[in-house]
């Protein structure tokens, strides 16, 4: 049998690990976020990407997004310590209801001529992004997807002139009629 | 205006301070003044329902609030001032949470317009706090101030308690606001902790029970944060089930240690019988406590072949270190109540007599064995010696952290909960002579004795001068063997006996020291002096410090090496150099 490296480690190690999308209710109040993300960071947790944002101001509520990874006992305890804080109202395992959708949203600068420039607006094109800026040399360009979408439409950007990417981390909503 | 002067309800934000606490019962607050709390101490100078304890530094009047908090069941109270005072707290908020312990402290803070200026006294404590607060509060707008009060007392007392921490500053001291009385709405709607168990989970954690050939119940700290009811109830599941029981560290006293089912504590200074009968049951009852690395050894051999039912009130104790069949999220006390409902109606007492048989077996090992001296006293005979001088008495034990805290819980028999305070999770060093003054402040006229090392005992010694000062007559009775003596073991053991900086080398001369303070020193080297300067320790009705010379290579076992299993431990007489190189082969990198 393996022995642990310490009696402190919880995690069982041969589980392997899994991405999941956490979405998180929270009361907007000064000093959640930081509470959430030091969460993370004592107790050794991914942060894969979150998204922040209030969503209903007359009730301050805010949703946090949270994708992280971890064995799946690990991600059973992110959810638990999430949900014990005071300011947290739900916690949705938007990957375990298998009914959510995911998007996010990334601007693309690429640089470049000729070939190059003409390819990126054809890439562009089908990958349905948008340009919302345009020099004679750069566009800057707006796409809306899944990561793994974002992701490939950067790797193509790549060798055509990318320049720098800004991208908002991960939104998630359940489908159907029911709210979270 | 005219009409707000007659209210009330108007007041300063350092009036409501003092109000809240009255509104919530507190007689008694723990603290030491400074630039941003004055306008509290102004309220505290000029009433007299709440009567405050000046300690010699903020983590003693942490420690104390945690003493007072744990020997009452009700929440302790630190009052300390900004920078500083805050950051001393540091070390009583993370005790606390580690052991879930319910705790107020307010702090004072800067004036608003200068927070994040880097004032004088000024430091980012909800910051620092956050991760060791259950929930803290920066309270900007006198008006809130009420509310946010009320919510904290909330907070520390419902649920898993814990400790919580409002920054007040100094302005909204000052300010003037509206104050109200305690009310449901105060409390975040987010914030609900679940108290019943679920039924079904019930009925198969009784199905379970009455099913089974190797119980054991291994009980914890929650069994005594939810109250007299549940340690009523747990006493009464033993009964009606005869099975065996084992608590935690921090559980000792919920079960009475006299009892003919208790097996004595678990875990790495555990008992043989009690760590066996976890390894081998079939059917593991745990009620109010963690599945800590103190309790578990190694998890993955951790009870291999038992069902595991797990009551607790947080879920994010469950299935945090070892994975249970039934988990039943709720309030001991109140899930004891519905398991014994449901068992005697429909389940009756499971015949384990072969069980205990080999039980027995195990307890003939007899794994507390120490050999006792004519010439120099054995830490553990002195704590004996202790307890018998003390049985009967109405005695509170506090402890600090190290070989004589794991002696205490092995030979210190406890009958009733809220006896013991000690520093479990966390392992405090300098917890126990603090704890004493608390627990003497909220018991005035029991017995209260600090079970210290020579070592521990410096780290909060200056509370001495609190105890003299409030005539708290508390006992620090030092096991001293001139050692960190938990240090030099696991050098010993681990470490190849390089014993790098484990000595105490110029200890103090702790009978001048406690003179010095206007205590009584007391000193014992001989085994046949022993029981007569107990005798007067406790028969002096003044603070004592007890210098008890005791034989200093003196190991603390039974022990789990760390990284080894429940049946895998190390008794004391097998403790040879080459069976304990054995058993520790591997450990080295484990805490």
């Amino acid at each position: 049998m393996n022995q642990p490296a310490s009696a402190y480690f919880i995690e069982d190690r041969h589980d392997p690990n899994e991405t999941h999308t956490l979405a998180v209710l929270v009361q907007n109040e000064p000093g959640v976020l930081a509470r959430v993300i030091g969460l993370f960071s004592g107790r050794g947790y991914n942060i894969e990407s979150l998204t922040v944002s209030e969503t209903e101001a007359q009730k301050h509520l805010s949703r946090i997004t949270i994708v992280t990874t971890g064995t799946p006992m690990v991600i059973e305890q992110i959810k638990h310590q999430l949900d014990r804080m005071i300011p947290v109202y739900r916690v949705v395992d938007m990957t375990l209801t298998r009914r959510s959708i995911e998007r996010e949203l990334a601007m693309v600068k690429v640089r470049g001529q000729g070939e190059h420039r003409v390819e990126a607006l054809r890439l562009a094109d089908a990958f349905r992004a948008r340009v919302i800026d345009a020099t004679t040399e750069s566009f800057v360009f707006e796409i809306t997807g899944n990561t793994d979408k974002i992701n490939q439409f950067i790797d193509l950007m790549r060798p055509l002139g990318l320049v720098e990417v800004s991208r908002t981390g991960v939104a998630a909503i359940g489908r159907g009629p029911e709210g979270m | 205006m005219s009409d707000k002067s007659h209210d009330p309800n108007q007041m300063t934000g350092a009036a409501m301070i003092v109000r809240a606490l009255i509104d919530h019962g507190v007689t008694d607050i723990f603290g030491y003044p400074g630039g941003a709390v004055l306008p509290i101490y102004d309220e505290i100078f000029q009433q007299s329902e709440v009567q405050h304890i000046l300690v010699r530094h903020e983590q003693g009047a942490g420690h104390a609030a945690e003493g007072y908090a744990r020997s009452t069941g009700k929440p302790g109270v630190a009052l300390v001032t900004s920078g500083p005072g805050a950051t001393n707290m540091v070390t009583p908020l993370t005790d606390a949470l580690m052991d879930s312990i319910p705790l107020v402290c307010i702090s004072g803070q800067v004036p608003t317009h200068l927070i994040g200026n880097d004032a004088f006294q000024e430091c980012d404590t909800v910051g620092i706090t956050r991760p060791c607060t259950k929930h803290n509060w920066l309270v900007r707008d006198v008006n809130d101030l009420a509310k946010v009060l009320h919510e904290a007392f909330y907070v520390a007392t419902s649920g898993r308690p814990g400790p919580v921490l409002v920054d007040v500053p100094k302005d909204v001291q000052f300010a003037t606001g509206t104050y109200h009385p305690p009310r449901k709405s105060d409390v975040h709607r987010s914030y609900a902790p679940r108290v019943k168990g679920d039924a079904t989970q019930i009925r198969k954690a009784v199905a379970l029970l009455a099913s089974a050939k190797r119980p054991v119940i291994y009980s914890g700290g929650g069994v005594i944060n939810s109250g007299p009811e549940a340690t009523k109830l747990l006493r009464e599941l033993v009964e009606v089930t005869g099975f065996p029981i084992t608590s935690t560290l921090m559980g000792l006293g919920a079960y009475p240690a006299s009892g003919k089912n208790w097996l004595g504590m678990l875990g790495m200074h555990g008992t043989y019988e009690a760590n066996m009968t976890m390894h081998d049951c079939d059917v593991m009852l745990c009620v109010g406590a963690r599945f800590d690395d103190r309790i578990t050894g190694r998890v993955d051999a951790f009870s291999p072949g038992s069902k595991k039912i797990h009551i607790d009130i947080d879920p994010s104790s469950i299935n945090k270190n070892i994975r249970v069949d039934v988990p039943i999220i709720g309030d001991c006390g109140n899930v004891l109540g519905d398991i014994l409902q449901v068992f005697k109606a429909e389940a009756k007492k499971p015949d384990i007599k072969s069980w205990w048989q080999q039980i027995a077996q195990w307890r003939a090992r007899n794994s507390l064995y120490y050999k006792k001296s004519n010439d120099v006293i054995l830490p553990q005979h002195a704590i004996q010696s202790l307890f018998e001088a003390t049985r009967g008495k109405d005695t509170y034990i506090t402890t600090e952290v190290g070989q004589h805290q794991m002696w205490a819980a092995q030979f210190y028999g406890f009958e009733e909960p809220h006896r013991w305070m000690t520093s479990g999770g966390l392992g405090t060093m300098g917890y126990g002579l603090p704890a004493a003054v608390g627990v003497q402040v909220a018991h005035p006229d029991s017995l209260v004795i600090d079970i210290a090392g020579d070592a521990s005992v410096q780290m909060t010694m200056q509370e001495m001068s609190t105890a003299v000062q409030y005539e708290l007559p508390i006992k620090i009775f030092i096991l001293n063997n001139q050692y960190m003596g938990m240090v030099r073991q696991w050098q010993q053991l681990l470490h190849g006996n390089r014993l790098s900086h484990s000595y105490s080398e110029a200890l103090p001369d702790f009978v001048k020291l406690a003179e010095a303070y206007g205590a009584v020193g007391l000193q014992v080297h001989k085994p046949a002096d022993l029981d007569g300067a107990i005798k007067e320790m406790i028969s002096v009705k003044r603070p004592v410090l007890f210098d008890c010379r005791v034989a200093a290579l003196e190991n603390c076992f039974p022990m789990i090496p760390s990284g080894k299993a429940h049946n895998e431990m190390l008794l004391p007489e097998q403790a040879n150099d080459e069976a304990t190189a054995k058993a520790f082969a591997g450990g080295k990198a484990l805490v």
